[in-house]
């Protein structure tokens, strides 16, 4: 408990006002810690503005959606026309919903770059993990409440995509049916589906998801951002206990972050006022007919954020689940045969692999294909403990280590493409191959991240003044 | 702390009133998850749908909700009747003997798939991810569809094909047969759709 303060004689009213509320409320200790006095690393480069342009998308979302909301109707038989009267007759209002609908696209821009920053300097090593894991739960309440929100327009593409979505849910053996019933509360996707998505989508899931972001920037200030170089600045520290490498927050990076802000929103506001549809990526022209339960659309995909997840999902065949059981027996055999394991192990590891072959033949290939988008995305909560290189910055990691992460990359575009593009023969043969690049490059991590020559990593962070 | 003795009652009775309060807290739980199963009102309106079929030419097909679903009443030809046998090498499930995601009724075990072979009952949902197949009635090849293709239905969303009585062919993201729902004829022309006869 701090001490209680006394202006200082002569002091202005400001000056008053602020030592009556640090009296009461630590105002001034809140915004030293995380502004004033928190030393971030020098070096950042544009990577590092991700974070802070998540921030105010995630603002612009809150407080379109609280003004849209005041207009819409969520109601099977009023949300179609109600979208479109908050576009034609609410002034402004097209405005309003085309920030709104373009702002969960920038959102998951902004939120991928920023993840991928994180991927390529290490961000998620130790002592960072849980800053990691705060962000990965906030990808998925991302993805949760994308999904429902839309829902809420009740076009076309909204209905028969939750229509789709929510029957991956009765994939699941045994109690697959009566779950996916739960979701929808009732057969189809119907009015009840829309009531209970636009509540989730307007308070309970944004609740959970401003309660995450609270925790991941309390985690990344109490660890401290990690940089480019991988370098742990509060290694070293000069007389008053600063990091000799770290610059205040404030106001050094919030003028950067300003500078990043504007560039952001030139962008922004060129999309929203010259292409708020995205060329039919952002908002899907299918969606733009009032949705019809006994007609599907010729071509049904989610909007691009989830098309990567989404030609995994495409992409477990018959002929996927083989794969992958040829896959499991290699690697139980590659593990008895070299791995270092007494007999008993080898023994549990030929089981564990039977057991596993066994499963895959025995559900359905649509549960493995829900299976493996759903591990998508949670495999990324494991990558801290996946990661088993000696330096986190790929700037100090072995050449080839840039080819493995170019790759990765590529092929997760590539499976975004093509999950936006109708089913094709040759489209499901390289979503297969990317499906198997995608967890080849997270679960065979604990050996290649190891593998190669590193380079030599400074003890201080590599900054030029200008 | 450290010198303080621990109170062995007083830990069991916080440790047995924090159980007790997390039991309490499963049974409240309750009538909220309750609450998202269908209402009483969506149970009603899953009630079974009356259907006159008289009005259906050979090789036509008529569409009717019932539980806000499309159920498909398909009048099959002849020719499509005698394409049916031949093709079950290249189905997945030819005698609809799977019952994972639906319990297809007795009756419909067979190529057919019907009470009366020339009309064919089945929910137009494709069973993959929910999406409504298209009618592919006419044979031959056509773009999706193979070059020796029989007449049935193709699934716009991902590329399942069904044959005329609803099976899917092998090797398609869709595990099963289109759903036979439960139906009688009234009379000749008349179908109870979404209840069985009662013997």
């Amino acid at each position: 408990m701090a001490e209680y303060q006394t202006a200082p004689p002569g002091a202005g009213s400001g000056r008053r006002l602020l030592t009556w509320i640090d009296n009461r409320f630590p105002l001034s200790k809140l915004f030293n810690e995380h502004m004033a006095q928190y030393y971030a690393p020098k070096n950042f480069n544009v990577w590092y503005v991700f974070g802070s342009l998540a921030l105010l998308v995630l603002v612009n979302q809150l407080l379109t959606g609280i003004f849209l909301t005041m207009h819409y109707k969520p109601d099977a038989a009023k949300a179609f026309e109600s979208v479109e009267y908050i576009m034609r007759d609410v002034p402004w209002g097209w405005l309003v919903r085309y920030m709104h609908s373009t702002g969960a696209s920038a959102f998951f821009i902004v939120v991928y770059l920023h993840m991928w920053r994180g991927l390529i300097y290490g961000s998620y090593r130790k002592p960072r993990e849980l800053v990691w894991l705060f962000g990965c739960a906030i990808f998925l309440c991302l993805m949760a409440e994308a999904f429902m929100g839309y829902l809420l327009p009740w076009g076309q593409m909204s209905y028969w995509g939750a229509q789709v979505i929510v029957n991956l849910f009765s994939a699941v053996p045994f109690i697959g049916p009566d779950l996916s019933l739960l979701i929808r509360g009732d057969y189809v996707v119907g009015d009840a589906t829309l009531n209970r998505f636009f509540s989730f989508h307007v308070i309970a899931v944004p609740l959970v998801l401003l309660g995450l972001v609270v925790a991941h920037v309390i985690a990344l200030h109490e660890v401290g951002s990690n940089n480019p170089d991988g370098v742990e600045i509060k290694e070293k520290k000069d007389a008053q206990g600063n990091p000799l490498d770290g610059i205040p927050f404030h106001p050094y990076y919030t003028v950067h972050d300003i500078y990043g802000v504007s560039v952001f929103l030139f962008i922004f506001s060129a999309i929203l006022f010259f292409a708020p549809e995205g060329g039919g990526y952002f908002l899907e022209f299918n969606n733009f007919i009032e949705a019809n339960p006994l007609k599907t659309p010729a071509h049904i995909a989610p909007v691009w954020y989830f098309t990567p997840f989404y030609s995994m999902l495409r992409a477990t065949t018959d002929l996927m689940v083989n794969a992958l059981c040829v896959i499991v027996a290699a690697a139980a055999v590659a593990a008895i045969l070299r791995g270092g394991f007494r007999a008993g192990g080898k023994v549990a590891i030929a089981l564990v692999a039977l057991v596993a072959v066994y499963l895959l033949k025995t559900f359905d290939a649509k549960f493995w294909g829900v299976v493996i988008m759903g591990g998508a995305v949670l495999i990324l909560f494991f990558l801290p403990w996946l990661d088993h290189s000696p330096v986190k910055s790929i700037r100090y990691r072995p050449s080839w280590h840039r080819i493995v992460y170019g790759l990765f990359l590529i092929f997760f575009l590539a499976l975004g493409y093509l999950g936006s593009q109708p089913p094709s023969p040759a489209g499901n043969y390289i979503s297969q191959l990317g499906t198997l690049v995608y967890f080849g490059f997270f679960l065979l991590m604990p050996w290649w991240s190891r593998m190669g020559v590193f380079k030599p990593v400074p003890d201080r962070v590599t900054f030029n003044a200008h | 702390m450290t010198d303080q003795k621990i109170d062995g009652g007083k830990r069991t009775w916080i440790i047995a009133s924090g159980c007790a309060g997390a039991v309490g807290a499963g049974f409240l739980a309750v009538p909220f998850v309750r609450s998202f199963e269908p209402s009483e009102r969506a149970r009603a309106a899953g009630a079974p749908v009356e259907v006159d079929i008289s009005g259906i030419k050979p090789g036509e097909k008529m569409t009717v909700e019932w539980r806000g679903k499309p159920v498909w009443i398909v009048r099959r030809t002849p020719e499509q009747l005698a394409e049916l046998p031949k093709l079950d090498k290249e189905l997945a499930d030819p005698l609809s003997k799977r019952t994972t995601f639906s319990d297809t009724p007795e009756f419909a075990r067979n190529d057919t798939r019907a009470l009366k072979p020339e009309y064919l009952v089945v929910v137009g949902i494709c069973t993959h991810l929910g999406c409504s197949p298209s009618d592919k009635f006419t044979p031959g090849a056509q773009p999706s569809l193979p070059n020796d293709w029989a007449g049935g239905f193709l699934c716009p969303c991902h590329g399942s094909t069904f044959d005329m009585s609803g099976r899917v062919f092998k090797d398609k993201p869709a595990p099963d047969n289109l759903e036979v729902p439960p139906y009688y004829y009234l009379s000749d022309s008349r179908l109870l759709i979404g209840e069985e006869k009662k013997a």
